[in-house]
């Protein structure tokens, strides 16, 4: 065989192995795979243990891809040892975290009965709890979610641009001058732009927040079609999961089912304390939720320990903006929030909303744009 | 003089590895490799890594090892080409025209000459890229490339696509030699799929006990041994806590090794180490947690 036959062989090999990560979910394209091929040519497409490296610094593009990675390398190349590799388990804490075993289904409790107002039907559908209602009424409710409105709220930037009044722009205006061949002209201003604030939206997705699960993805996908590029939406059940990417897809019921797809624990229980800590420890701390509007959608029943929740929530008010916790079950006919997990939570949150119907959604919408 | 064209030849993954270690720099072989194919292909290098792991000293430690100078840029909200590029020094500008109207007599204006003359090198004030790309061979870092925002990830894109830039008034600067480019981020925002897929991406992790006891010695080779093992397992104790806000990273362990040292402790027992958590734990939960077991955490 001569040395050229042998050298395209081994790139069609690892040509199949890139293709075969991006088969399992890695999105490889092709300027990664040519830089692959690259990679081994130069770290020596012999070695395996170069061959895994180079793979995972080209091929991936984040921490989350390392787990697909390794499991595509395992069955590719499996027979052979690999020497060093690093540890995994904190990799997979951070993009999936366990919490712990789910706990019982705390969905056992009373739902009050909901008094039917006597208007149009659009009318009763956006006050009518969207725990108690037909699928037809639901269809028909997606379709009023889609006609939702939202504008992101706002803070100031470090960014400045030319204005009317403002600071003195030195820059812009001996530009100017320069232009006029020096002779000093009229002053030039700028100001600081504003930029939309970011949103993090955390979605209770436990058993007793079940009948409203569709809707408050349906309401985390308003807010991320108006502002896709500073919104953060993860689910918190027995595990926290990062559902951004899946709901930034523009079409509303295609996002809702790869978002389904992505959260591995419909329906489990809830331990909110551990979910707010993990949420804090991997993601909020490091800035994710610093000077956002962070929106907790959940009924605030919490099946651990209290103390934890009250004290999670106090470091997250401080590392963000506004705090907003909209619960399905306030606003409902009896319903006092003396429930222990929202007692604890309850000093550290900025707005307190109702969220069981259309309107009351709009309304939580409105406090967040203006947040 | 070393020649301005080259970068020091790097000949195997095992060879950065060596010249990396000698500067007290220690990797593993993930690390090496990357960094290796990084020189290589001409990539720039993305670093993540929890806070503390080393990814601002990697480039740090090539610039050494390849005896290169540094060049740092560090990100922040509202970056803009002005600030990472060049800018024109205007006030010089004007001061210059203003120097030329009066030094010049009349009938013998040169329009084309002063304009030239206005947009000289002496007027051109570089900023880090620039820099970079005119005295390259150099190591570049780009550190927490997260607080930028995206208008400045695609103008960086530009760059490290080409490693050129055009200066409408000026011309355009190309690298001789492409720097070595480092770029590190804290993942406080998913960094642009496009300008990963231009960069070796690499995930720092905290390293095991045995290779901190020997970073702490070689990066501290004054600190006693008995005290570098301690405060390394000690650190590593902390680390494996999961009631920490903020578990310390490798740069927490070597403050705790510098402070034992400043405060002339040759080891560390209970007195000493509750008297200097403040180098290692930075949040008032922490140290109160820690401070009830520490005992337990100095043990063995």
């Amino acid at each position: 065989m001569s040395t050229t036959a042998s050298v395209h062989e081994v790139d069609e090999i690892l040509a199949a192995f890139a293709a075969a990560v991006r088969a399992a979910g890695v999105p490889v394209t092709m300027d990664r795979t040519a830089m692959f091929l690259r990679g081994c040519a130069i770290a020596g497409a012999g070695d395996q243990s170069a061959v895994y490296w180079t793979g995972r610094a080209t091929l991936c593009g984040s921490l989350e891809d390392f787990d697909r990675y390794d499991s595509v390398f395992d069955a590719w190349f499996s027979g052979s040892e690999l020497t060093s590799r690093t540890p995994r388990d904190s990799l997979q804490r951070t993009a999936q975290a366990d919490l712990g075993d789910a706990d019982g289904d705390p969905g056992n409790q009373e739902e009050p009965t909901w008094v039917r107002a006597s208007a149009s039907s659009a009318e009763v559908l956006r006050h009518r709890d969207i725990a108690v209602m037909s699928p037809g009424e639901r269809a028909e409710l997606a379709k009023l979610f889609a006609g939702l409105r939202f504008v992101p709220p706002l803070r100031t930037s470090r960014r400045r641009r030319g204005f009317r009044t403002g600071d003195i722009d030195a820059r812009s205006t001996l530009r100017d001058q320069l232009r006029r061949g020096g002779e000093p002209a009229r002053l030039r201003f700028r100001r600081r732009t504003t930029r939309p604030r970011r949103v993090v939206v955390l979605i209770d997705v436990s058993g007793s927040m079940g009948p409203y699960a569709d809707s408050l993805l349906r309401w985390a996908h308003v807010i991320m079609t108006a502002s896709p590029q500073r919104t953060e939406v993860f689910t918190v059940g027995t595990r926290l999961t990062r559902i951004t990417a899946a709901l930034r897809m523009r079409d509303g019921q295609n996002a809702l089912e790869a978002a389904g797809h992505a959260v591995p624990d419909w329906s489990g229980g809830t331990r909110l304390g551990e979910a707010m800590q993990a949420f804090i420890d991997r993601h909020g701390q490091r800035g994710l939720a610093r000077g956002a509007v962070v929106v907790i959608l959940s009924d605030g029943w919490e099946r651990g320990d209290c103390a934890l929740l009250g004290e999670q929530m106090r470091r997250l008010h401080r590392l963000a903006h506004k705090v907003v916790w909209v619960n399905p079950h306030q606003g409902k006919l009896g319903y006092a929030p003396v429930q222990a997990g929202i007692v604890a939570a309850l000093p550290s949150v900025d707005s307190f909303l109702a969220g069981h119907s259309m309107a009351t959604f709009e309304r939580a919408l409105k406090v967040v744009a203006d947040a | 003089m070393r020649n301005p064209c080259q970068v020091p030849l790097v000949t195997s993954v095992a060879d950065l590895d060596d010249r990396l270690s000698q500067t007290g720099y220690l990797t593993d072989e993930g690390l090496a490799t990357v960094a290796f194919l990084a020189l290589a292909m001409h990539r720039p290098l993305l670093l993540e890594g929890e806070p503390g792991t080393g990814k601002t000293a990697l480039a740090e430690g090539l610039s050494e090892a390849l005896d290169l100078p540094l060049i740092r840029l560090q990100c922040h909200d509202g970056i803009d080409a002005s600030q990472a590029l060049y800018d024109w020094d205007f006030a010089r500008q004007i001061l210059h025209l203003r120097t030329v109207e009066a030094t010049r007599r009349d009938g013998d204006a040169d329009v084309v000459g002063v304009e030239k003359s206005l947009f000289d090198e002496r007027f051109l004030l570089a900023r880090p890229i620039l820099r970079a790309l005119r005295e390259s061979p150099v190591v570049l870092l780009i550190d927490e490339i997260d607080r930028a925002d995206d208008e400045f990830e695609a103008f960086l894109l530009e760059v490290l696509s080409t490693f050129a830039v055009t200066i409408p008034e000026y011309g355009t600067v190309t690298a001789v030699t492409p720097p070595i480019v480092v770029l590190t981020s804290n993942r406080t925002r998913e960094v642009h799929d496009a300008l990963k897929r231009r960069c070796l991406y690499h995930w720092i992790e905290h390293p095991a006990l045995s290779r901190e006891i020997e970073i702490v010695r070689r990066r501290l080779p004054d600190v006693p041994p008995v005290l570098a093992q301690q405060v390394a397992r000690a650190t590593s104790r902390l680390r494996a806590r999961d009631d920490l806000v903020k578990p310390p990273g490798v740069a927490e362990t070597l403050d705790w090794a510098r402070a034992m040292q400043a405060l002339g402790n040759a080891e560390l027992d209970l007195e000493s180490a509750a008297a200097t958590l403040g180098a290692v734990l930075k949040y008032r939960e922490d140290a109160d947690r820690v401070r009830a077991a520490l005992d337990k955490i100095l043990a063995g």
